[in-house]
Order: C-alpha cells, then structure tokens, then sequence
C-alpha cells in the first residue's frame, strides 16, 4: 500500500549487485527475516559486512536475524529527479533496535511523508525486486 | 603542555600564489585550458616562472566521477607546461577537497619540492549543458539498469542517490536536536548572494529575499534549490612555497598555520556516530590541537557551502559559534556579514560564487588576507583566516595568517 502522498521509492530501483559477501542481506528477506552478521565471538552485529569482526578482530561473522525494529535516526522527502519519472519518497536511516550503531538507509513506507519523525518506531518490510529482497520500514503495529 | 611541543611542520609553507581563470555558467571552454589561466597566473602572482615550480598536485585527479567534476590530471598538466617535478600528487581519498593542498604543505616541509602548483578545475556546467550529468536510469531503467556494488550499493537502491540526501538528513536532524528552523538556515544563502553583488566573477548576483529562499523548489526536505551549491565552470590555482620564500613574494605570503586533517568516527555517510558533525568536528579538533590561535582569532571564515547545511556545521564545530547555536547566530544575517563579527563566505561562497570546489574558498581567504577583495574587502585587513571544505565523512579546514602568528 502507498500512503497517501508519497511513492514507496524512486521510479526505477537501482539494484545491488550480488557476490559472496552481501548475498545474505539482500536475499534474507525472502523468509521475512532481517538479518546482519554478528560476530560468534563479541556478538556485536556489524554492517556493512566484512570479513573479521571490527570490534574484537576475534571472532567469525555470521548471519544472524534480527528483530527487524527500529528507531527512525533522521530521514528526507526526496522531490528532485535524479531518476526521472519519480514522486516524491521517503529517505529514512534506521537505527536497528539490536544496536545503536548499526543504521540502515532505507526507505520509510505506509506513512504520509508528514507523519514520518525523528524517533518513530518503526518495523521491517520487504520489498522484492527480482533476485533482491529490499528491506523497507513501515510504521511499526502498535503493541495491544 | 609540554614543554617542547612538537614543530607543526605545515607552518614551514605559505601560499605565495594565487589564480584564477575566468568562471562562470557553460563557458564552453575545455579544462586544461581554463586550468592553465589559473595556474599561469598563480606562477606569475608569485612572483616565479614555470622553470621555478618542481610540484603539481591536484584533487581528485582525473577519472573520477561524473563529466566535468575531475579536471585535467596532473600528466596532462605537467606535460602542458612542461614543469620539471621533483613532487607530484593526484587523489581522492584524503580529507576533503584540500587533501591536495596539505600534501603540498607537507611536501614543501620535508624538502621534497619548493615550489608547488595546486589546482581545482571543474567544468560541470558545460558537461551538463551536453547532457553529461544525468539522473540514474534515465536510460530505459528497469533491467536495462546497471547493478552497483561498494558502497553506493547501500543507498542507490532507496533513491539516496545525491550528497543533498544525504546532507538533507543531517539538516533533518539537527532541526531535531538543536531546533534549527529553514528561516534560519536561509541566511547562508542570502548571506552568499549579498556578497555575490559586490563578486564581478559570480555565477549569481541578482538579490535574493527571504520570501524567494521560501518560496524555491525542494530538492530533498528541508534543503531547497537554494541550499544547494551551482554548478559552474572555473578552475583555482595556488602556489604553495616553502615558508623562506615569504620575504620574496611580490604579494603579501599567506601562512599556513595549522591544517586540520582527522576522521576520527566511521568513514560513512550513514554510519558515522554523530550526524549533526560528521568529521568537521574531528578536522576542526585536530587543526585546534595544533595551534596557539584560538576561535576568537579569526578574522574571516570562507566555509565550505556545497550545501548550506554544511557552513552552519563548520561555523560550530571551528568554535566560531557554540555548539547547536549556529541557527540563531547566522540569523537575520549582521553576525556573518562583511562587517560582522564573522564575516562568512565573502565572495559569495559556492551557492553564489559557483561551486569551484572548495578551492573558491581557499582562493578567497588569501584575497581577504591580503587586502584585494575591493567591495567586498572585509576592513582593517584580516590578519587570520579559516578555510574549510568538504563535509559529511569527507572534511579538512586550514588557518592562514597574514604574517607569521
Ligand atoms: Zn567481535
């Protein structure tokens, strides 16, 4: 669903070529579940991948799932064309609920753009776009 | 402190030399032609001749990204002029735009030359008025587009495809944090365009109001069209000469006191720790921790506008204003005027002035410390100055001083 005067993203997504590296993130979303590698020995979670845990320099990487929450940490309405044909969209960069350093730049969907703020909870949704599996953030359900 | 500190070696160069060629929309002039103007003219501002120049450095050397952005390298330059070069420097990564500028400070320190020619060339505007800028999948799109891999893979995909996304978010969040509003913000832009008026080589001199800055277009929230910088054709050029030849300039030698050259949090537009700084705030430490002079010291401040957000990061994080305050500082305008306590972006800054690339900046502060900036000639001759360019993960700034300080 598109919220009401937004487009859940540019007119022609730009894609992610996949390799050995990043497969697993672009590709987790078939299942439903986000996922970043976490480090078997720290278990700090760590993005973009690399090959050795920057924390510890120990320890192996590993996909792991995640929650898929998270914390609007700012976000933009994009209105220029740098791809034609596009309305205007949603930038947001989340912050994951696991850890504060962990941000993703996404786009922020199923809310009116003037509805999106600083500290919105927030909840993963997947968009697929051939191979690729493009995690987006909705508004997250309110808890009963 | 210790009681011997260490010797800043960047104090052992000044800038003898400047140049510029002409600048403005489309000149429809090659590159290696507008950046031998600014080079011959900085060579014979200093007071030498090509036979004197033994370095070439440049940012970011040629090939690297969109048509019109890089410039000539320096081989093509070298060999254009024929320069005989015991040092010479091309490159991208680094901290910021004045990379080339303190490898050619360091360069002249160690004795590796005497002599350095730096130079900026970009030709944006030309390259797109032959259509050589254009926005991603302009081409069909769909499967016709090409996939991306490093880091443009993380943002591409949403959009984020433009330095104004990513800075809109950064203006974003510090109107969270620090409660600073677009009225506010306008001022860098109108404080550019008031000086532009008394630039003869502006790219935009036509007065500006409040209610125009408003009423513009957006590009991405909160930045509008005029928070952005305008593409123009020019190319800098500076000499950086070891600090002996001082006595010997025919101009008045502006000395390098302190360059600021850290990056201290993740080197990330969207990883890094704090985004109301990004790496300004470890540029403008680093060049602090390596200086008598203090914030209140300086005399003129010629910040890097690209974006306007990004003039309201560095007047902070230099200590020209507190932390969080710039809003209210820059407000209204009479802080950062020619006769403020501040004056900012003297020559119209790169929203105005045209987007020379943080060379403009550097350009300009040597005007202002030598007493040439005519109408726009801030009073009683500035005798220190700050320069800072770049933003986000990517920064550097420089004191300069006329006379040794
Ligand atoms: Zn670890």
């Amino acid at each position: 669903m598109t919220a009401p005067g937004a487009a859940r993203g540019p007119a022609v997504r730009v894609l992610p070529r996949l390799d050995g590296t990043n497969r697993f993130f672009w590709t987790s979303g078939e299942d439903g579940r986000l996922r970043f590698l976490r480090c078997t020995a720290c278990r700090h979670y760590v993005h973009p991948p690399v090959p050795r845990c920057p924390y510890c320099l120990d320890g192996s990487m590993v996909p792991e799932p995640v929650s898929g929450t998270g914390v609007v940490h700012s976000f933009t309405v994009n209105h220029q064309q740098w791809i034609p044909g596009s309305d205007p969209y949603v930038i947001g960069l989340v912050t994951i609920a696991e850890q504060e350093d962990v941000r993703l730049t996404t786009n922020l969907v199923d809310c009116a753009p003037d509805d999106v703020h600083i500290g919105m909870a927030v909840e993963v949704t997947f968009e697929q776009a051939e191979d690729v599996w493009l995690p987006l953030f909705k508004p997250a359900e309110q808890l009963p | 402190m210790s009681p011997n500190p260490p010797e800043r070696l960047e104090r052992r160069s000044i800038i003898s030399g400047i140049g510029q060629s002409d600048v403005g929309r489309r000149l429809g002039r090659g590159e290696l032609d507008l950046t031998l103007d600014a080079c011959l003219k900085a060579i014979g501002d200093a007071g030498l001749t090509r036979d004197d120049i033994d370095g070439l450095a440049t940012f970011p050397g040629a090939g690297i990204g969109t048509s019109g952005f890089a410039g000539p390298s320096t081989p093509e330059v070298q060999d254009a002029l024929r320069l005989r070069l015991n040092w010479h420097d091309g490159g991208l990564e680094g901290p910021g735009q004045l990379r080339a500028v303190f490898a050619a400070c360091l360069a002249v320190a160690a004795g590796l030359a005497r002599h350095v020619l730096v130079y900026r060339t970009v030709t944006e505007s030309t390259a797109q008025g032959e259509g050589g800028r254009q926005g991603i999948g302009g081409a069909g799109g769909g499967r016709g587009v090409p996939r991306f891999s490093g880091v443009m893979q993380w943002t591409l995909p949403y959009g984020a495809v433009s330095a104004a996304n990513w800075l809109a978010m950064i203006a974003q969040r510090r109107m969270n944090e620090f409660g600073l509003t677009r009225e506010q913000l306008a001022w860098i832009a109108l404080n550019g365009r008031r000086n532009a008026a008394r630039n003869p080589k502006a790219v935009y001199r036509d007065p500006m109001s409040l209610d125009d800055y408003l009423a513009v277009r957006m590009i991405s929230t909160p930045l509008c069209l005029y928070d952005c910088d305008a593409p123009c054709d020019g190319s800098t050029a500076v000499v950086v000469s070891h600090a002996d030849y001082a006595r010997d300039t025919p101009s008045t030698a502006c000395h390098v006191n302190a360059i600021g050259t850290a990056l201290r949090g993740r080197p990330s537009w969207d990883q890094f720790d704090d985004m109301t700084t990004f790496s300004a705030r470890d540029a403008a430490a680093s060049m602090w921790e390596r200086t008598e002079l203090r914030p209140s010291d300086v005399d003129v401040a010629e910040l890097y506008d690209g974006f306007s957000i990004l003039t309201m990061v560095w007047l902070e994080e230099l200590g020209l204003c507190g932390k969080g305050e710039s809003g209210p500082f820059v407000e209204g305008g009479s802080r950062i005027a020619l006769d403020g306590a501040v004056p900012l972006n003297t020559s119209g800054g790169q929203l105005s002035a045209g987007r020379l690339h943080g060379f403009g900046m550097l350009h300009e502060a040597c005007v202002q410390l030598r007493g040439e900036g005519g109408e726009r000639q801030v009073r009683n001759t500035p005798e220190v100055a700050a320069v800072a360019a770049g933003g986000g993960p990517i920064a550097g700034c420089m004191l300069l001083t006329r006379g040794l300080s």
